[in-house]
């Protein structure tokens, strides 16, 4: 067992896991934040994305030891209050979620992804977005959604 | 778009209600649902494709850390549970029925592909259970695999009941008919496709959590299900013998389905199953691994196609002849999608006097393959989307041109097909004229000769399409082998404030409907969307359902919904009547108000649903107090969306990769209720039909191993794989919903394949390329490629 100390959006949280806890199981399993999904084995599918001290990343690469004294935020950690995100609020305006299951880590990578280029072009939002997977979009609505909220995080 | 009568009724593109949720983290799937005291169990699952089992040893696993049980197929065998069964069978040629062979929960002496459940491993934590799975020891005298789907019938028989390894032998249409026009053609068009098997991949592997109340002797079922009544029905009445009114399933946020999640599997009642044996909730969540090894796959069928031509060109007779892989055993869906989904659609959008066909669904060692997106429609439609150019090529007509000199003209409607549908309603040049434009396709020439000019070959092909959405009614339906009824369920209970709760049978996992819905009654009432709760997915808050598949949910769901609303203003209406000291023939119901003709006496609705929940003013002798109606609707029809979808694309002749470069497609959906959420349906169709037809591909070697079992081997669409979509819409509405909606969920998907196909032999057709099959990956086309170079220089 090994006791995990670390900030989670926002809040200092710790527990004993076990030594081979990943980062994702950490924050759905033992912290019981569930927005932050599990749908591959190997890494692809990009719906585990979070930040780790501002920077994307799939929490199923990392063990939860690993991010000992990391900040950790997920979805659930970037609203302001009751209001979204403009990432969020770019995604419910053009309709760039449908099932939703995705949506968690492709808001996070879109974030990330903004961050380093606020004004990206469609061909490096569709590349940036290369390591998330959407089955219902089509991701015309995803790039579209990211396109605007990069303008409303400029703002 | 035609406006609604409300800001946010029927008409406008209203943001969904249910987004807030999943952006912010907020969505309840299964797997975030925990029980205290929940067990964990692990399915050990046959590595062979086809062998029988010698042997189970599970002593040491028993005794491992935190294992609670351990089952096998004999445990189930023993408590007499029975398998998931099929939902719809059909009659073979000879008038003898569909084999059915069994599908135990866990083998029974026999495992019949890669994937198979054999063990059920539980113990207090996921870990424990998959490290106790590897103390237990199974023993296997392997048999032959059957994995050519074109050699299954010589193959080493897999079910006992299964001759030749044969489910079904089906047929439709006139044969001696076909075959005499086929004789008399002036031009003969043969082709023979292959589609491409594909895994449908819903992002949310499929979970499910059972829990037992030992005081009332009762069950509830978390599930990834796109229809949890028939989940509920499958396992109650059919797998476990549970009363139905002791079974409750819960479907809670579906992280897609596509098909996928429409069929009751053995985990979910195992689950089940044992949450009673052992007292304890029991929770199941497939990793990726797992949902490609057992998930029901979808397509797969070889498809042998000729087509007669008169001297004008006209289509006089069509015979295809086709072996659908149906996999290791029957799934719900999975006679009916090769049969009566695929083969009533071989008409398509053209006037063909003699269509006849023959299906033949075979039994491999594979997954089971079912219902997947568009289901048997986009078979029907690539073949005949496929022999349409090839023929256009072969009698030396623009694509386009032949398709219009084919269509069923818009007078004729209502069309009877040879092949048993009756089109209630079309018009298929509209929206070819305006695909056509949307992409240019008059300038196509140029830049293609551009593109020459930068050492690539541009190409661009069409798709025009037909789909059947909404299967019904259920008595023909019925006389066709369906187990279920088609109709849907709807329940409007109207709170004493005037806000109000929809319950429908027909389940969201991505289509929107608790936005959709919400304005259909928004609509109606007169009443803000926001003001109208839609309850979906719990067999305890909804009367009945039939669930989400087959584009059904608006037709037939959302014309239940129109029922219900309706028999809500009735009542209401009378109430009014009563309150205004009217007769209920003067009152009339408008924007939300009720008011008496000719006088100005009103009364809001809010006002009404407070009278009828405090009756001291009321017409008690005509009428019980409350504002709740059901309504059960049964289509009297499919419904028939068409289109056209065109696709342009470039070849780098160096590396063999297709870059799709534009795309445009009108569709005929009927109306819309919100095009925004059509439109996301329509791209995320088109997308999963550009999977299929230049990415994905099941692939089992001839071991009967799947060799695409991962992320890293099935190739998904990615972003950067796509375009951005020139999507618009034609509208003729459906004659026979009070909606006069069509249904859009599954168009992209049917329609997309072909066209892309199409493009990409136009593309190379500069070379004498003339097939191309999927997907047309990098090396297949610069094989085809370098293969038409080499036979030029020779």
């Amino acid at each position: 067992m090994t006791m995990v100390n670390l900030t989670l959006n926002g809040k200092q949280v710790s527990a004993d896991v076990p030594d081979n806890t990943l980062l994702v199981s950490f924050i759905r399993e033992t912290m019981s934040l569930t927005g932050t999904h599990v749908g591959c084995d190997t890494s692809q599918c990009g719906a585990c994305v979070v930040h780790v001290d501002g920077e994307s990343l799939k929490s199923c690469t990392m063990l939860a030891a690993a991010a000992e004294g990391a900040s950790v935020t997920t979805i659930e950690g970037i609203a302001n209050g009751d209001g979204l995100h403009p990432m969020q609020q770019a995604f419910h305006e053009n309709h760039g979620l449908q099932c939703g299951f995705c949506t968690p880590g492709m808001v996070m990578a879109a974030i990330e992804l903004v961050k380093d280029n606020p004004n990206p072009s469609e061909a490096e939002i569709r590349e940036g977005l290369e390591g998330n997977i959407c089955r219902c979009t089509g991701y015309h609505n995803i790039v579209k959604s990211v396109q605007a909220g990069a303008k409303m995080m400029g703002v | 778009m035609p406006e609604g009568s409300t800001k946010d009724g029927i008409g406008a593109s209203l943001r969904r209600k249910e987004d807030k949720k999943f952006l912010t983290g907020a969505g309840r799937y299964t797997d975030d649902i925990n029980r205290p005291g929940q067990l964990h169990v692990h399915f050990i699952r046959s590595v062979h494709a086809h062998a029988n089992i010698t042997a189970i040893r599970t002593d040491a696993a028993a005794a491992a850390d935190g294992v609670v049980a351990i089952f096998t197929g004999e445990d189930v065998a023993a408590d007499g549970i029975g398998g998931p069964i099929c939902g719809w069978v059909v009659t073979n040629r000879d008038g003898s029925p569909t084999n059915e062979p069994p599908h135990p929960i866990l083998a029974n002496g026999t495992v019949r592909y890669v994937g198979d459940h054999v063990v059920a491993v539980i113990a207090e934590t996921l870990e424990q259970a998959m490290n106790a799975a590897e103390l237990v020891e199974i023993d296997y005298e392997v048999l032959a695999p059957v994995v050519d789907l074109a050699n299954a019938a010589s193959s080493t028989q897999i079910h006992e009941n299964v001759p030749g390894n044969m489910y079904f032998d089906f047929e439709l249409g006139d044969e001696s008919a076909t075959a005499a026009a086929l004789e008399s053609a002036a031009t003969i068009v043969e082709l023979e496709v292959r589609n491409n098997r594909l895994i449908p991949n819903a992002m949310e592997p499929r979970a499910a959590l059972a829990e037992y109340d030992t005081g009332e002797d009762s069950y509830t079922l978390f599930t990834t299900s796109q229809n949890p009544h028939l989940t509920r029905l499958v396992i109650g009445a059919f797998m476990l013998s549970i009363p139905e009114s002791k079974l409750r399933v819960v479907a809670p946020d579906v992280g897609g389905g596509f098909g996928s999640k429409i069929y009751v599997y053995p985990e979910e009642a195992v689950c089940t199953w044992a949450s009673k044996k052992l007292e304890r909730p029991i929770k199941w969540t497939a990793d990726r691994s797992e949902a490609f090894l057992s998930d029901a796959h979808g397509r797969d069928h070889i498809n042998k196609v000729r087509m007669g031509l008169d001297a004008d060109n006209r289509i006089i007779g069509l015979r295809v002849d086709t072996l659908a892989n149906i996999g290791a055993y029957l799934g719900a869906f999975s006679v009916v999608t090769p049969t009566i989904l695929h083969a009533p659609l071989l008409s398509g959008c053209y006037k063909i006097p003699a269509i006849y066909t023959n299906v033949k669904g075979m039994a491999t060692t594979t997954a089971r393959v079912d219902a997947y997106r568009g289901a048997g429609r986009p078979e029907a439609t690539y073949l005949l989307e496929r022999v349409m150019d090839t023929a256009a090529r072969q009698v030396g007509m623009d694509p386009a041109e032949f398709r219009r000199l084919n269509f069923i003209p818009k007078d004729a409607f209502p069309y009877q097909t040879p092949v048993a549908l009756q089109y209630d309603i079309g018009d298929y040049e509209p929206p070819l004229d305006k695909a056509l434009e949307m992409i240019d396709y008059k300038g196509f020439e140029a830049r293609r000769a551009e593109a020459a000019s930068r050492g690539k070959y541009r190409g661009i092909g069409l798709s025009s399409y037909i789909e059947a959405c909404g299967i019904a009614p259920s008595a023909v339906a019925g006389a066709l082998g369906a187990r279920v009824g088609l109709y849907e369920s709807a329940t409007v209970r109207v709170d004493p404030t005037g806000t109000v709760n929809v319950f429908t049978g027909a389940h969201s996992h991505g289509q929107g409907h608790d936005t959709t819905f919400a304005q259909i009654v928004a609509d109606k009432l007169g009443i803000d969307a926001g003001s109208v709760e839609i309850v979906h997915g719990d067999s305890d808050k909804v009367p009945f359902g039939m669930g989400t598949y087959g584009s059904r949910s608006l037709a037939v769901g959302g014309a239940a919904i129109v029922k219900a609303v309706d028999k809500v203003i009735e009542k209401s209406k009378i109430i009014a009547a009563h309150l205004m000291e009217a007769a209920d023939a003067d009152v009339v119901f408008a924007d939300g108000k009720f008011t008496v003709a000719g006088t100005d006496n009103e009364k809001g609705f809010g006002e009404i649903a407070l009278a009828a929940y405090v009756p001291h003013n009321y017409p008690h002798d005509r009428l019980e107090p409350g504002l709740e109606e059901t309504a059960f609707y049964d289509p009297l029809n499919f419904t028939y969306p068409s289109g056209t979808h065109v696709a342009e694309v470039e070849i780098d002749p160096s590396t063999g990769v297709v870059e799709l470069v534009d795309w445009a497609c009108c569709d005929d959906f009927g109306n819309l209720i919100n095009p925004m959420i059509v439109e996301g349906q329509v791209h995320g169709g088109i997308a999963q039909g550009v999977g299929q037809a230049l990415l994905e591909n099941a692939h089992y070697d001839e071991t009967g191993q799947l060799i695409t079992a991962s992320y890293m081997d099935y190739c998904m669409p990615r972003a950067d794989d796509l375009p951005s979509f020139k999507v618009d819409y034609t509208v003729t509405a459906c004659t026979h919903n009070d909606l006069g909606v069509k249904g859009c969920g599954e168009a992209g998907a049917i329609a997309s394949p072909p066209a892309l196909i199409n493009a990409v032999i136009d593309a190379l057709s500069p070379l004498g390329v003339t097939d191309m099959s999927m997907p047309a990956s990098p090396e297949k086309v610069w094989r085809a490629i370098n293969d038409a170079r080499a036979e030029a220089a020779e």
